[in-house]
């Protein structure tokens, strides 16, 4: 009758619910990935039949079957790589500016209330400024090329990681943090062994929404100015009046940019799987 | 060897929670303190581990005044508290960082069966039953092989069976290395079963309102005459302790005396 009657072979039974659990998983990941496709795909489908049988007019919205061939063709000459790789490289290094930034600055103002008192007033009336605002400003002190670009870019990034971070540390339970104060872990070991932890599953959603915010600033940045980047590629695609090459252009922004989010999911998974929530979210 | 000289507690909402607690506690002994709610017994807990500052007064232990968390005197909470990302093994190891990798598995290994959790150890804390998590985090106070262990209302969130049963662990636990405790409780018969001496609490402010000597053998038999008298003694300075123009008494001569 005791609490120790559920001994058993326990190591045996946690190892076999493990495996099909994740096999479980896998294969529910990917019906989910099937379940998100049916949407566009018919969608798609439809309207190249509408195309097809001549119910539509396709000169400002071309079927599916050209914009695939316009993606091909961008593909085959190297050109796709060459904007993929440009607007990559912009949203990498605003990202990775603008979330250690946001990152540094919102685990200080998280963990004392001096600084939050001090900084987060200005951060905060900063952050009520479109950052489009500052897109002359940027230009005027860093020129037209990338460093203005990037510096809009991670701008964008900034706030939703500084924001997502600080509260994610102030909002860190005082009964786990008495844990570690119990064990009288010294401030870095807190932080490590407690804290980062405690904070990581708000991190990686500051980050997600943070890179989102990213794609966004590098299509307004490239859209402003730009030989090469996706941006530049919807604007080409505008002054020569190829629709096709601007939905290309989208396509390739919506590909790159789930791509990206589930990289951040992807590396956070195996940290996170201790997670007790009744339906996670990816 | 534990020593609360005076202990009182007024937080800065003004809530004067500790009024003059002194209590003496000897190496092994197992002291319980009941009271009913909103008492202090928390809150003297919590100055006893050094998680918390008295207004004034001192705790000592072996004659070393503590003003912080110290590695002498270890603590568990109401709930378990343990960490989520830590596995069950990782969680009782927790405070044992200093320790080199050898001797920290063999101690969690050893409380790990020790509690009944062997082969829990790989598995994450949201696995457990509410009663498999309070055993972990009591034997991650214990690894630590403090010389005192604080316990908050320990068993309060579990069922009678379950609390029955983990008492006896407790005891168990309690009986390798004789580490003085000190347990909250609200519960007679569990402070009669585990403990030497019954601290009766009395509320607004709290402070100590009777003392109860238990010196029944070990094992205890629940279902004994001795162990039935006692329980009703603990009930009776409890009542007295909740009717606010009740003088306060200590010793158990003198509150057999008054009644
Ligand atoms: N952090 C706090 N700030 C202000 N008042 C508190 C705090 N903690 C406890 N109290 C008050 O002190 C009194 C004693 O509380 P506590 O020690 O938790 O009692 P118990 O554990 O006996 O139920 C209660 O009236 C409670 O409201
Ligand atoms: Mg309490």
């Amino acid at each position: 009758m005791s609490e120790a009657g559920t001994l058993d072979p326990a190591r045996d039974t946690a190892s076999d619910t493990r495996t099909t659990s994740a096999r479980r998983r896998f294969a529910v990941s990917g019906s989910t990935f099937l379940l998100g496709l049916i949407l566009p795909v018919s969608t798609a489908l439809a309207y190249e039949a509408a195309f097809r049988l001549g119910l539509v007019q396709a000169r400002l919205l071309p079927p599916p079957s050209k914009i695939l061939v316009t993606l091909w063709d961008l593909a085959r000459s190297g050109e796709l790589a060459t904007h993929v790789g440009a607007t990559t490289l912009r949203v990498l290094l605003g990202f990775g500016l603008g979330s250690l930034a946001g990152m540094l600055l919102g685990a200080l103002t998280g963990s004392s209330p001096t600084a939050r008192r001090l900084l987060d007033p200005t951060l905060q009336a900063l952050r009520a400024i479109p950052s489009l605002a500052w897109v002359p400003l940027f230009i005027l002190w860093l020129g037209i090329f990338e460093n203005s670009k990037i510096a809009l870019i991670a701008t964008g990034v900034f706030f939703p990681v500084y924001l997502g971070v600080m509260a994610a540390i102030a909002n860190v339970d005082r009964k786990i943090v008495e844990v570690g104060r119990a064990f009288r872990l010294s401030r870095s070991a807190m932080a490590r062994r407690v804290l980062l932890p405690a904070i990581l599953p708000d991190f990686v959603v500051a980050l997600r929404s943070g890179l989102g915010l990213g794609f966004m600033f590098v299509v307004a940045a490239e859209i402003m100015g730009a030989s090469e980047g996706l941006g530049y590629l919807l604007v080409d695609g505008q002054q020569l009046g190829k629709p096709d090459q601007i939905l290309a252009a989208i396509i390739a922004f919506a590909i790159l940019g789930k791509f990206g989010d589930w990289l951040l999911v992807a590396g956070s998974k195996p940290f996170l799987s201790w997670q007790d929530s009744h339906s996670r979210i990816s | 060897m534990l020593i609360l000289d005076k202990l009182s507690k007024t937080y800065p909402n003004g809530m004067h929670a500790l009024s003059d607690v002194s209590l003496d506690v000897a190496t092994g002994e197992i002291v319980a303190l009941i009271g009913g709610s909103g008492c202090g017994k928390t809150t003297l807990l919590r100055l006893v581990s050094g998680l918390e500052a008295p207004t004034s007064g001192t705790v000592s232990v072996d004659g070393e005044k503590i003003s912080a968390p110290h590695p002498a005197v270890g603590i568990v909470f109401q709930e378990p508290r343990l960490l989520p990302w830590l596995t069950v093994a990782q969680n009782i190891g927790f405070g044992l960082d200093h320790l080199p990798k050898s001797e920290r598995d063999a101690r969690v290994d050893e409380a790990l069966l020790r509690v009944g959790l062997s082969g829990y150890g790989p598995r994450w804390p949201r696995e457990l039953s509410g009663g498999q998590a309070q055993r972990a985090a009591i034997v991650r106070a214990l690894v630590a092989r403090p010389k005192a262990l604080l316990l908050d209302e320990p068993f309060s969130a579990l069922d009678a069976l379950t609390r029955a049963s983990l008492q006896d662990h407790l005891l168990g636990l309690w009986d390798a290395h004789r580490p003085t405790l000190v347990l909250v409780t609200h519960d007679v018969e569990e402070a009669v079963a585990l403990a030497d001496r019954v601290i009766v609490l009395q509320p607004k402010p709290g402070r100590i309102f009777a003392e109860i000597r238990v010196d029944l053998p070990r094992p205890r038999d629940r279902l004994s005459h001795d162990f039935a008298e006692a329980e009703r003694e603990v009930l009776a300075a409890l009542d007295g302790s909740l009717t606010p123009q009740q003088p306060a008494k200590t010793g158990k001569a003198q509150a057999a005396g008054w009644w």
